[in-house]
């Protein structure tokens, strides 16, 4: 071990050391890099001006605010401001267009389309898909299959609605009994019924089915809201059965268990969230989707 | 060894030990018997086998040593190695482990179906299993070996402490033990990198404290006039993770037979201590206590003088008054008050040049020695590692200015930035320590190198894979999320981002396989390394080495 007064000299450099040595490292006495020391000054320099600048030390009450006056509050007030200017000259046009006349005029239809499809795509998308194509359970928006209506006045009022959405009293509100889980319905006449709706579009049915016993209970409990040919009822959001369309699939066993379960799916009101003007838009762009009524 | 025959004896510590240890079984059995649910009837029934192993390990420890522990034989500290071999070769374990949950983690987000709608393994439960494993099982292990290597080397005396090194290494890792189990059965406070419930923590608050007497002890025990700067980067780390950890974890548990609490912070203030805490275990575990790696394995493996004394005690002074304000940059544009995002972001440019202090000390310790990368794969990746280190905390100050921070935060450039700083840095700095370390405790000669080499460019590929993919991604992401149609709407859905990230995902799974092959070839190599014969004396121990240079 050396020390300060006997300097020890590296061989390969020809620099000093410490003198100290650790498990055999040695230390160089290297000065600072300039480079280094400067960009260090410089980093801190630029912090003091920030600090002069913008909302820095905190005090006893509040905290020093900066010499521009910026917060972050009033550049979020004033960013949603710049929105809304730009977005006036398009929701203008809408506010003061019916849904026929933004569906017959050429340059309000391209505004609602742009708008709606962007509000589609961050609203509607997660349930009905980025196409609208549906999934079970949601409906497909392309089939030209409306279960609420299919008229620009209908779609409006079930997106402003809602389906089944307690908290709006204007949501379509009608379910399906569960036929099978209150005992409304014995197994076998669930099975017939079932195999009956299946005939109803022309799919096949079981070789030793009792369509006279479907048939039957269909006209006894289902005829009522899906009408005595199985054509649905819009008033109720009740299905047509004779078509190619099936919202939880047309199986033999997943008719089953829509007439045993019953209840029906939820859409919320977006009346609550989306402005007049955005909900026009989106009516279109709806409409346009699957050919609407 | 010794000369002179001593009657043995029951020490004070091993009795103590194996009462405490026998209080505490009991204790488990009993709440236990009353826990509220059934996961926590399970960890709490690990704690009360892992008490009872511990005192059977205590009293089988008894019959089988010496009277007397040496602290020097014949002129030489005896050293105590076995926590370090202990801890080292756990660290392979849980590097292996923790990168292949990762990599699982990335082909999830790629073909989501692989969680296969199951609880256990869907992406929220494995994710904090995967950071922890690589951070605090893998990091960790490295760490304290590490550091018990370091410091008994660099201060050449016996580790301090009787059981107490062995209960640090058993202890931490059976802490790993409990976090890990505890997330897959849903078991988390719910902050990152601080997930482990009151119980688990409170044991890892006794081990850590154990952990920084031992190393004090150490220290205080040396022969060196002088602590060497590697140990002042370990003992920044150990004291302040153990005040990040209290600070973060100030909690009330609903019950003591429930694993449930309830932090004291509430809304803001919880966020601002959780990434005072977050950024901070950035700093000091995964930034100083690397660095103390590379102070020591890097001089030592170059054989070279370490660049400039100044700079490293510039740098480390800088580094730990200024990282510690630098959290609040996780909370920009939130409901943080302005001022402090101001200061989180300020001290973080400050940083830029204290983090680079390190890098330059590191780099520069090379001249005289640069042929050596030729022909040395373990400097090299040692040096890569420091490469990769200045790149990431170069990155980590520009990503805190909020006007970047605005596009990049949330997005997957942050999880770019993050493997950037652990694969390249963390991981390949302790890859390089092991492949130095392990051999020389283990008294081997590295089995093979060129199976080093095939490591280092397999995991360097894959990093820059990983990384290229995830700035790519990232981007991407935030352009998209910010972009309007000239209406002033949203062009973007989400469901489009993710769908436009997914080419990015697939790349980065490739990466992670890449690095992950690196892992199971190295793990290959240290075995076929431990399976030869032992050398004699081994060159990292001769006693040449031992005594002073002049």
């Amino acid at each position: 071990m050396t020390d300060g007064a006997h300097p020890h000299i590296d061989p390969k450099t020809g620099k000093s050391t410490t003198g100290h040595e650790w498990d055999g490292i040695r230390e160089l006495n290297t000065p600072l890099p300039r480079w280094w020391l400067w960009t260090f000054y410089a980093c801190i320099l630029w912090a003091f001006g920030y600090w002069l600048l913008y909302p820095a030390w905190p005090l006893v009450h509040g905290a020093t605010q900066g010499l521009l006056g910026w917060h972050a509050r009033s550049a979020v007030v004033e960013d949603l401001k710049q929105l809304q200017t730009l977005r006036a000259p398009s929701i203008d046009k809408l506010q003061a267009a019916s849904l026929s006349d933004i569906e017959k005029t050429p340059d309000l239809l391209e505004i609602a389309r742009a708008q709606g499809s962007a509000l589609f795509a961050n609203n509607c998308a997660p349930c009905h898909g980025a196409g609208g194509q549906g999934a079970k359970g949601y409906p497909n928006l392309n089939a030209d299959r409306w279960l609420w209506g299919g008229t620009l006045k209908d779609i409006q009022a079930t997106i402003t609605h809602g389906a089944r959405w307690d908290a709006d009293p204007a949501t379509h509100s009608s379910l399906m009994p569960s036929f099978g889980r209150d005992g409304i319905l014995k197994p076998a006449e669930i099975r017939a019924t079932a195999n009956y709706v299946r005939s109803l579009s022309g799919l096949k049915t079981d070789p030793g089915a009792d369509l006279a016993l479907g048939r039957k209970t269909f006209a006894d409990n289902c005829a009522p809201c899906h009408g005595s040919q199985g054509k649905g009822n819009k008033e109720m959001g009740a299905p047509n059965l004779t078509t190619r369309v099936w919202l939880y699939g047309n199986r033999l066993s997943d008719i089953v268990n829509r007439i045993t379960v019953g209840g029906g799916g939820q859409m919320p009101a977006w009346g609550e969230k989306l402005t007049g003007e955005q909900i026009k838009a989106l009516t279109v762009f709806v409409h346009s989707l699957g050919g609407g009524q | 060894m010794s000369t002179s025959v001593a009657a043995k004896s029951v020490r004070t510590g091993e009795a103590g030990l194996a009462i405490v240890l026998l209080a505490l079984a009991f204790a488990a059995i009993f709440i236990t018997s009353r826990a509220y649910t059934g996961a926590f009837a399970f960890h709490t029934s690990l704690f009360a086998i892992a008490s009872f192993a511990g005192a059977a390990a205590i009293a089988w420890r008894y019959q089988h040593r010496e009277a007397e522990t040496p602290l020097m034989i014949d002129g030489r500290p005896n050293y105590n190695f076995g926590p370090v071999k202990f801890m080292s070769l756990a660290a392979l374990f849980w590097g292996l482990a923790g990168t292949s949950v990762g990599l699982y983690l990335a082909l999830e987000l790629a073909f989501p179906w692989l969680n296969f709608s199951t609880a256990y393994i869907n992406f929220g439960r494995l994710r904090p299993l995967h950071t922890s494993a690589v951070i605090f099982a893998f990091g960790g292990n490295v760490l304290l070996s590490t550091s018990f290597y370091v410091v008994q080397r660099t201060c050449r005396a016996r580790l301090a402490g009787d059981l107490a090194p062995w209960f640090v290494a058993l202890g931490y890792n059976f802490f790993i033990v409990i976090a890990g189990t505890g997330y897959l059965l849903g078991i988390t406070r719910s902050h990152e990198y601080a997930e482990p419930e009151w119980y688990a923590t409170s044991f890892l608050v006794v081990v850590w404290v154990t952990y920084l007497l031992v190393f004090l002890g150490t220290i205080a025990r040396r022969v060196e006039p002088h602590i060497y700067v590697a140990n002042w980067f370990y003992l920044a780390f150990i004291v302040t993770i153990a005040v990040l950890v209290l600070g973060n974890n100030t909690e009330v548990p609903v019950s003591l037979f429930s694993s449930k609490s309830y932090p004291v912070w509430s809304g803001v203030q919880d966020a601002m201590i959780q990434w005072w805490y977050g950024h901070n275990a950035v700093g000091f575990f995964l930034t100083a206590g690397f660095l103390a790696i590379m102070y020591y394995f890097v001089p030592k493996r170059a054989e070279r003088p370490v660049y400039s004394y100044r700079l490293s005690i510039v740098h480390f002074w800088a580094l730990i008054f200024l990282y510690i304000w630098a959290g609040p940059h996780h909370l920009h544009y939130t409901a943080l008050p302005d001022w402090a995002q101001t200061l989180g972001m300020t001290f973080s440019i400050m940083l830029w040049m204290p983090s680079w202090g390190g890098m330059i000390n590191g780099l520069m310790t090379l001249s005289g020695a640069w042929d050596k990368l030729r022909t040395d794969p373990v400097l090299r990746m040692m040096v890569v590692s420091i490469a990769f280190y200045g790149m990431a905390t170069f990155e980590g100050p520009v990503m805190s200015i909020k006007e970047i921070n605005a596009l990049s935060h949330y997005t997957d450039w942050g999880i770019g930035h993050v493997h950037s700083g652990s694969l390249g840095w963390v991981a390949f700095v302790s890859f390089g320590a092991l492949y130095c370390m392990i051999p020389w405790v283990f008294q081997r000669e590295l089995y093979s190198k060129r199976l080093v080499e095939w490591h280092f460019w397999i995991a360097t590929i894959g990093i820059v894979f990983y990384i290229t993919s995830m700035w790519v991604a990232g981007i991407m992401q935030g352009l998209m999320w910010r972009a309007y149609t000239d209406q002033g709407y949203l062009e973007y859905s989400f469901v489009e981002t993710v769908q436009a990230m997914h080419p990015m995902y697939v790349i980065r799974a490739l990466g992670g396989a890449m690095f992950v092959s690196g892992i199971v070839i190295m793990i290959f190599n240290i075995y076929k390394t431990l399976a030869s014969p032992a050398l004699a004396p081994a060159p990292g121990l001769g006693a040449a080495q031992l005594a002073p240079a002049e």
